[in-house]
C-alpha cells in the first residue's frame, strides 16, 4: 500500500485515496470541432510509461481535494505531488511525453 | 526418547495432548513438532501426490512435510506447521494427508505408480475426454487434498492494528536483538517482531556462546533490555509475512493459538481477540530473518528420519528431545559439525558423518574428534533404507563432478540421517517489495541485493553465517536504520558482546546426488510437500520447459503452502545442471506473500458479520419495520421492498399496493434519493455541461428532469433538480448513484472547470422524503398544508413551493415517478417519522397504503420510465433509451462529443422498447435473451435483452422493458425469449403500458 504526501492533509495511507489516471489531459475546449480520431484520443488514449508518471489522485477520504503526483511506475516510488492546474515540475529522467499545457495539448503533443 | 534435563521447556507443566488420536504427554515449551519427537513419533503425515510416508524435517516455519489440523469444530485451523505449534494442554491434531488413516494410507498406492505421476501428469493425463475433466477432478482433488476448512462460523475475534515506526527489524535472533537494541538506544521508535514464542532465534536451539555464556541468555538480557526501553514495541508470536510498497509491512500475532480453543469465558483469557494482524509503516525496516537449511537431493531422501541437520540439534538442545538413537550426518559444509557434536552431546550415538568434501575445516574436525565421531570425507549418501522411518544409509565416494560411485561402498545403521546441503538466507520479505537477489557463489545461496526501498538486511538473511558476524552486522544495521530514519542521537557506547570467531572451510556446491539405480531419481526428492523430484525436473526441461518461471508451474515446484522455503534452490541447482548453465544464470523465481499462511479470520478482522458493510436507515426506518416490511439492499440503504399483511405472498402485496397507488393514495419513503445543495453564481454553468440537456431557462420554484453522461456518452445517472433560488439548485440522484455523482462533479470542477464558483454539499441525510401519489394525494395535501397552494395552477406537475405540511417545515414537490398526481413532501431528517405518522393517520379515511421499491419499480415500468443502473448498463446513451430529445444541440455537455462518434450513431444499437407476451401470464425473467428467430438449440442470434419485467395489476398483465437491436424501428414485430424448456413469444412495443397522453400526471 502506497504511502501517499496529500498536499492538505500529510502522508495518507492509499487506501483513503482515489486515482484518477494520468494527468495534464486537458478537456478540448470546442469537441464539435474535432475529428473522431481526435476525440477518441482524449478519450481513450493513455500513456503507460515505464518510469515517472505524472497521474491525479483524489483525497476522498480526507479533504475531497484533487493533486498531482508524479509517481515512477517501476518503483512506485512518488517523485513530486503539486496542486491541479500548475505545471509538471522536471524530474530526473525527461519524461517520454511532452508537457502538455492547458491549451488543449494531448499527451503526444499533438495540437487538439 | 527425552533427556533427562535440559532444553527451554517447564517439567513442572506437563500437557496431554492427541496425534492422529493417540494420547501422549508433552511439556510445557514444546512445540508439536518436538513432542511428538520426544514420544518417538516418527511417521507425521502422508505427501501431496504420492502419499509417501513423511516425518519431521524441520524445526520452523519451513517445513515441508509435518503439516496437521489442529482441533476440529469451528476453531481448527488447518495446514499448520507442527514444528510452530506450541504445546497445550488438551492439543489435539491430526495428520491432514492421509485418508483413512495415517498407518495404513488408502492413496498410498500412488506411490507405486509413481513413475505414472511424473511432472504435469494432470495436464497429460486427465485432460481427456475434456468431458469427463471435473469427474477426475473430484478424485484427483480428495487425493490430493490438505487440511479441511471449518465449517462453522467462526467464534473467535480478530483485530487489525495500526503502526507508525522508526526501525522496523524482523527477527529475533542475534542479528535482530543486535539492530533493535542499537536502534533502540538511539530513542528511536523501534518495533522487534519475532514469529516465535520467545527472542533467540537459532541461539535457542544450538549451542553458541556469547561473552562466554549460552548465547540464550544474551538473547533473554537483550530482550529485556528492549522492554525497558519506552519506544520499543516487541511482538513475539508474530510473524512478518508480507512486504509492500513504502516500507508498509504486515504482520500476523498470534495472541491466544498456544492456549487452544477458548473452553468459556473464564479460562483465563482476556477476551481479546485471537489473532491481530499489524499493518506497520515503517521509515527504515532491518531484515534479520535468518536463514533455511537446506537438504540435498539424494533416492528416499524423504524418508521420516531424515531431518536438518540443525532441527536434529534443535530437537536435543532446545527440547531436550532425541530425534533418534543412532545418528549419520551428511553434509557439504562445516555447520553440520557442530550438530553432530550437540546431538552426540545429547546421548545421540553419531556413526559417521558423511562429508561430500575432501576435507572438512580445521574447527569442524576438531568437533568432531572432541566427540570421536567417524568423518567419511569425498562420500555422499546414494540410498535410504527403511520405509516408515530410516534403518540404514547407504555411502558411496563422490566424484569432482559430484556423481556417486555406482556402487554403495558402505551401508550405516541408523535411524536419523540429519543432512545439511549448505544455508539459505530467508530473503523472501526482501523480494516481496521487488528487492533483487545476487547469487553468492562461494556460499551457494541468493543473498538480497539492490532494494527500491529503506530496507537492509543483518545476519544470516544477509548470507552472514558465524554468530560474530551476526552480531556485528545487526549492530551496523540498527545504527545505519536509526541514522536513515534521522534519529540524531547516538546510543551510548556499550562493549559489544563477544562471540567465538569461526573460520570455517568453503562448502561444497553439492545439491543433487544421481542415482545410479533404476529409477531412483523418481525417489530422490526436491520439493518434499509437492511431491517434485529430480527426474521430474529433468522431465520438464526435456518437455521445453526451461525457464524457471515454466518449470515452476509446469511441476508445481515450491508451489506448495511451504512456498518452496528449502526446496527452491535446490530445484534450481538441479535445472542448471541439466540446462548446463550457471545458477546465477537460470534465476531464480519471486516469493510472494504470505511467507507462511494467514489465517482468512485475521484478514477479515472484524470486518465481518454486521460489520462487513455500513447499513443506511432512513427515519422512517422503524415505522417500516413495525410495519411488517420486507426490505431490499439498495446500495448501503435497507428500503422497504414490499408490506406483506397478514397471510399475503409478496405479489398479492405488491399487486394491492400497484392498484392503491394508482386508485386511492400511495406513500413511499424516498429519503434514500441522493440530494446535492448546489450553490454559486455559476451553478447554472455546471448544470448545463453535466446534464444532456438546458438549464438556462428553469425558473426559480422550477424542477426539470436531467440525463447525466460519461464523456463516452453513456447514461449513468439521472434525477429531478430544482431551481431554489438566484444561484441555488437542489440536485437529486438515484440512491445508489448518490456519492458517484457528488464525485463526479467535484471531480470535474476541481480539475477542469476550477474557474467555476460552485459550492456542493450532500444533503441527502438532511432531509427525509414521503412521495405522496394518486387520485387522493391532492386532497390529503391540502388537509395538512397551511400556506402552500396545491392545486394544479398554483403547484403545476414539476414545481416546487416551501411552507408548513403537518405543522412541519417542508419543500413540497410536485415530481411524479408513478405517471400519478405526486407530491414528493421533503422535510428536515429529524421530522421525517413525525410527517410520515401524521400521513399515515390522516389518510386513513382515503385508503393510505405505504408502498416498497417492488411497486415503485412497477409504476414506473408501467410509464416507460428507466431506472439508472437497470435500463443502463453503461453501453447505453440517451438516444439508445428514446430519449433523445433530451439531449440539446445547442450547447456542449460531458459525453456529446461521443454521441456522434460511428459506433454511438449506428442505427442497429441496442434501443429501449416494451415488450408484451403473447400468453398475458408469463412474466419474463429479467436478463432473458432476445431472438427474432428461435431455433432448438443454441446457437442463436441474440438480438437483444429484457432489462424490467413484472406482473402489472393496473394494467392486468405482464409488462416488460427491453433493450434489443434497432428496436425502436421494430415495434410491432414479433419476438422469441428462448428460455430452460420453452420459447416465450412476445411483440414490441413502445415502452409505454399505462396512461400514454399523461392525464392522471397533470391532473
Amino acid at each position: 500500500m502506497l504511502l501517499i504526501p496529500c498536499p492538505w492533509c500529510g502522508p495518507r495511507d492509499e487506501i483513503e485515496f482515489g486515482c484518477g489516471g494520468e494527468a495534464h489531459i486537458a478537456r478540448p475546449e470546442n469537441p464539435d470541432e474535432l475529428s473522431d480520431e481526435a476525440w477518441a484520443d482524449y478519450l481513450f488514449n493513455r500513456a503507460n510509461p515505464k518510469g515517472p508518471f505524472a497521474e491525479r489522485w483524489v483525497h476522498s477520504h480526507g479533504c475531497r481535494r484533487w493533486f498531482n503526483v508524479v509517481r515512477d511506475t517501476a518503483t512506485n516510488e512518488i517523485l513530486a505531488v503539486y496542486e491541479m492546474g500548475a505545471p509538471r515540475p522536471e524530474i530526473g529522467s525527461p519524461p517520454v511525453l511532452a508537457s502538455p499545457d492547458e491549451s488543449g495539448t494531448t499527451s503526444d503533443g499533438e495540437s487538439l | 526418547m527425552r533427556l533427562a534435563g535440559g532444553g527451554r521447556i517447564d517439567r513442572s507443566q506437563l500437557y496431554a495432548f492427541t496425534f492422529n488420536g493417540t494420547q501422549y504427554q508433552g511439556y510445557a515449551g514444546d512445540t508439536l513438532a518436538a513432542a511428538l519427537i520426544a514420544n518417538g513419533v516418527r511417521l507425521v503425515g502422508r505427501s501431496f501426490k504420492l502419499h509417501r510416508p513423511r516425518g519431521i524435517f524441520s524445526a520452523g516455519a519451513e517445513e515441508p512435510s509435518a503439516i496437521v489440523q489442529v482441533e476440529a469444530g469451528a476453531s481448527t485451523l488447518p495446514n499448520l506447521r507442527a514444528t510452530q505449534v506450541e504445546l497445550y494442554d488438551g492439543l489435539s491434531a491430526t495428520s491432514v494427508n492421509a485418508w483413512p488413516s495415517l498407518a495404513f494410507d488408502f492413496w498410498s498406492i500412488n506411490s507405486l505408480f509413481a513413475p505414472l505421476l511424473p511432472a504435469g501428469f494432470y495436464y497429460k493425463t486427465f485432460m481427456w475426454p475434456q468431458s469427463l475433466w471435473h469427474s477426475y477432478e473430484a478424485v484427483i482433488r480428495r487425493a490430493a487434498g490438505l487440511g479441511r476448512a471449518p465449517e462453522h462460523p467462526d467464534p473467535d475475534i480478530y483485530d487489525h492494528m495500526h503502526l507508525h515506526c522508526d526501525v522496523l527489524v524482523v527477527g529475533g535472533g542475534p542479528a535482530g536483538l543486535a539492530a533493535a537494541l542499537k536502534a533502540g538506544r538511539t530513542g528511536a521508535r523501534v518495533v522487534l517482531v519475532d514469529e516465535q514464542n520467545e527472542s533467540g532465534g537459532q541461539l535457542l536451539g544450538n549451542r553458541q556462546q556469547i561473552d562466554g555464556a549460552p548465547g540464550a541468555e544474551w538473547a533473554t538480557s537483550a530482550a529485556e533490555e528492549l522492554a525497558a526501553l519506552d519506544d520499543v514495541r516487541v511482538l513475539t508470536r508474530t510473524t512478518a509475512f508480507g512486504h509492500y510498497d513504502h516500507n508498509h509491512v504486515a504482520l500476523i500475532e498470534r495472541r491466544t493459538d498456544h492456549l487452544g480453543p477458548a473452553v468459556s469465558d473464564a479460562d483465563g483469557r482476556d477476551g481479546g481477540p485471537r489473532q491481530r494482524v499489524w499493518k506497520v509503516r515503517a521509515k527504515q525496516v532491518v531484515l534479520a530473518t535468518g536463514a533455511h537449511e537446506r537438504s540435498i537431493v539424494f533416492r528416499n531422501n524423504d524418508r521420516p528420519g531424515v531431518m536438518q541437520a540443525s532441527a536434529a540439534a534443535c530437537y536435543v538442545n532446545r527440547y531436550a528431545a532425541r530425534p533418534g538413537h543412532r545418528a549419520v550426518i551428511f553434509t557439504n559444509n562445516d555447520s553440520a559439525y557442530a550438530a553432530a557434536a550437540d546431538l552426540a552431546e545429547g546421548g545421540v550415538s553419531v556413526a559417521a558423518i558423511v562429508d561430500a568434501r575432501p576435507e572438512p575445516g580445521l574447527d569442524a574436525s576438531a568437533l568432531a574428534a572432541g566427540q570421536g565421531i567417524e568423518v567419511i570425507t569425498g562420500h555422499a549418501a546414494v540410498d535410504v533404507k527403511g520405509r516408515r522411518h530410516v534403518e540404514a544409509v547407504s555411502i558411496a565416494a563422490v566424484d569432482e563432478a559430484g556423481n556417486a560411485a555406482a556402487s554403495a561402498s558402505r551401508s550405516i545403521n541408523c535411524d536419523l540421517l540429519a543432512v545439511s546441503g549448505g544455508w539459505n538466507p530467508c530473503v523472501h520479505l526482501h523480494c516481496h517489495s521487488g528487492g533483487k537477489l545476487n547469487f553468492d557463489a562461494v556460499q551457494a545461496c541468493f543473498v538480497p541485493g539492490e532494494s527500491k526501498l529503506a530496507v537492509r538486511a543483518a545476519g544470516a538473511a544477509a548470507g552472514i553465517f558465524d554468530l560474530a558476524g551476526c552480531l556485528e552486522s545487526g549492530f551496523e544495521a540498527g545504527a545505519d536504520a536509526a541514522q536513515d530514519a534521522g534519529i540524531k542521537r547516538r546510543g551510548r557506547a556499550r562493549k559489544a558482546p563477544v562471540a567465538d570467531a569461526e573460520t570455517p572451510a568453503p562448502a561444497r556446491h553439492l545439491f543433487h546426488v544421481p542415482s545410479s539405480k533404476r529409477g531412483g531419481d523418481y525417489k530422490a526428492f526436491v520439493d518434499l510437500q509437492h511431491d517434485v523430484s529430480a527426474s521430474d525436473i529433468a522431465l520438464a526441461v526435456r518437455e521445453g520447459y526451461e525457464s524457471v518461471e515454466h518449470l515452476k508451474r509446469y511441476t508445481t515446484l515450491g508451489m506448495a503452502t511451504d512456498q518452496g522455503k528449502t526446496s527452491n534452490v535446490p530445484g534450481l541447482a538441479i535445472l542448471s545442471e541439466v540446462l548446463g548453465r550457471p545458477i546465477a544464470d537460470v534465476g531464480t523465481t519471486t516469493f510472494r506473500p504470505p511467507y507462511t499462511p494467514v489465517t482468512f479470520g485475521a484478514l477479515a478482522g472484524r470486518d465481518v458479520g454486521t460489520f462487513a458493510d455500513p447499513v443506511r436507515k432512513t427515519p422512517m426506518h422503524h415505522w417500516h419495520e413495525t410495519a411488517g416490511a420486507v426490505f431490499e439492499d439498495v446500495g448501503q440503504w435497507k428500503r422497504p421492498w414490499y408490506y406483506p399483511r397478514d397471510g399475503e405472498t409478496m405479489q398479492e402485496a405488491v399487486d394491492r399496493e400497484c392498484l392503491a397507488a394508482r386508485n386511492a393514495i400511495g406513500l413511499l419513503d424516498a429519503s434514500t434519493l441522493g440530494k446535492i445543495d448546489i450553490q454559486g453564481p455559476d451553478s447554472v454553468t455546471l448544470l448545463n455541461r453535466v446534464y444532456t440537456n438546458a438549464w438556462n431557462t428553469l425558473a426559480i420554484g422550477r424542477s426539470r428532469y436531467g440525463l447525466m453522461c460519461g464523456e463516452d456518452g453513456m447514461v449513468f445517472d439521472d434525477g429531478v433538480t430544482t431551481r431554489l433560488g438566484d444561484h441555488h439548485y437542489l440536485m437529486t440522484t438515484t440512491s445508489g448513484g448518490a456519492a458517484r455523482v457528488m464525485s463526479w462533479l467535484e471531480e470535474w470542477l476541481q480539475t477542469e472547470w476550477p474557474e467555476l464558483d460552485v459550492r456542493l454539499t450532500s444533503v441527502t441525510e438532511q432531509w427525509a422524503s414521503a412521495g405522496i401519489c394518486g387520485p387522493g394525494a391532492r386532497r390529503l395535501m391540502e388537509e395538512l398544508s397551511e400556506d402552500i397552494a396545491l392545486d394544479a395552477e398554483a403547484l403545476p406537475f414539476m414545481a416546487m413551493s416551501e411552507g408548513r405540511v403537518a405543522g412541519l417545515p417542508a419543500r413540497v414537490f410536485r415530481i411524479s415517478f408513478s405517471g400519478e398526481v405526486s407530491f414528493e413532501v421533503n422535510v428536515p431528517s429529524r421530522y421525517g417519522m413525525a410527517l410520515w405518522s401524521i400521513l399515515m393517520t390522516a389518510g386513513e379515511k382515503y385508503g393510505i397504503t405505504p408502498y416498497g421499491t417492488e411497486t415503485l419499480h412497477i409504476l414506473r415500468a408501467e410509464k416507460g420510465y428507466i431506472i439508472a443502473g437497470q435500463e443502463t448498463d453503461g453501453t447505453v446513451t440517451p438516444i439508445d433509451l428514446g430519449m433523445g430529445r433530451m439531449v440539446s444541440k445547442k450547447k456542449d455537455f460531458i459525453g456529446k462529443r461521443s454521441l456522434s462518434r460511428s459506433d454511438t450513431s449506428r442505427e442497429d444499437r441496442k434501443q429501449l422498447v416494451g415488450l408484451l407476451t403473447e400468453d398475458e401470464t408469463e412474466v419474463l425473467p429479467e436478463g432473458a435473451q432476445i431472438v427474432s428467430e428461435p431455433r432448438p438449440m443454441p446457437p442463436m442470434e441474440m438480438i437483444g435483452h429484457v432489462t424490467s419485467s413484472y406482473h402489472s395489476a393496473n394494467v392486468g398483465r405482464s409488462i416488460a422493458l427491453a433493450l434489443i437491436r434497432s428496436g425502436h424501428s421494430r415495434i410491432g414485430e414479433q419476438v422469441f425469449a428462448p428460455l430452460p424448456g420453452k420459447r416465450v413469444m412476445a411483440r414490441i412495443v413502445e415502452p409505454m403500458f399505462f396512461d400514454p397522453e399523461g392525464t392522471r400526471l397533470h391532473g
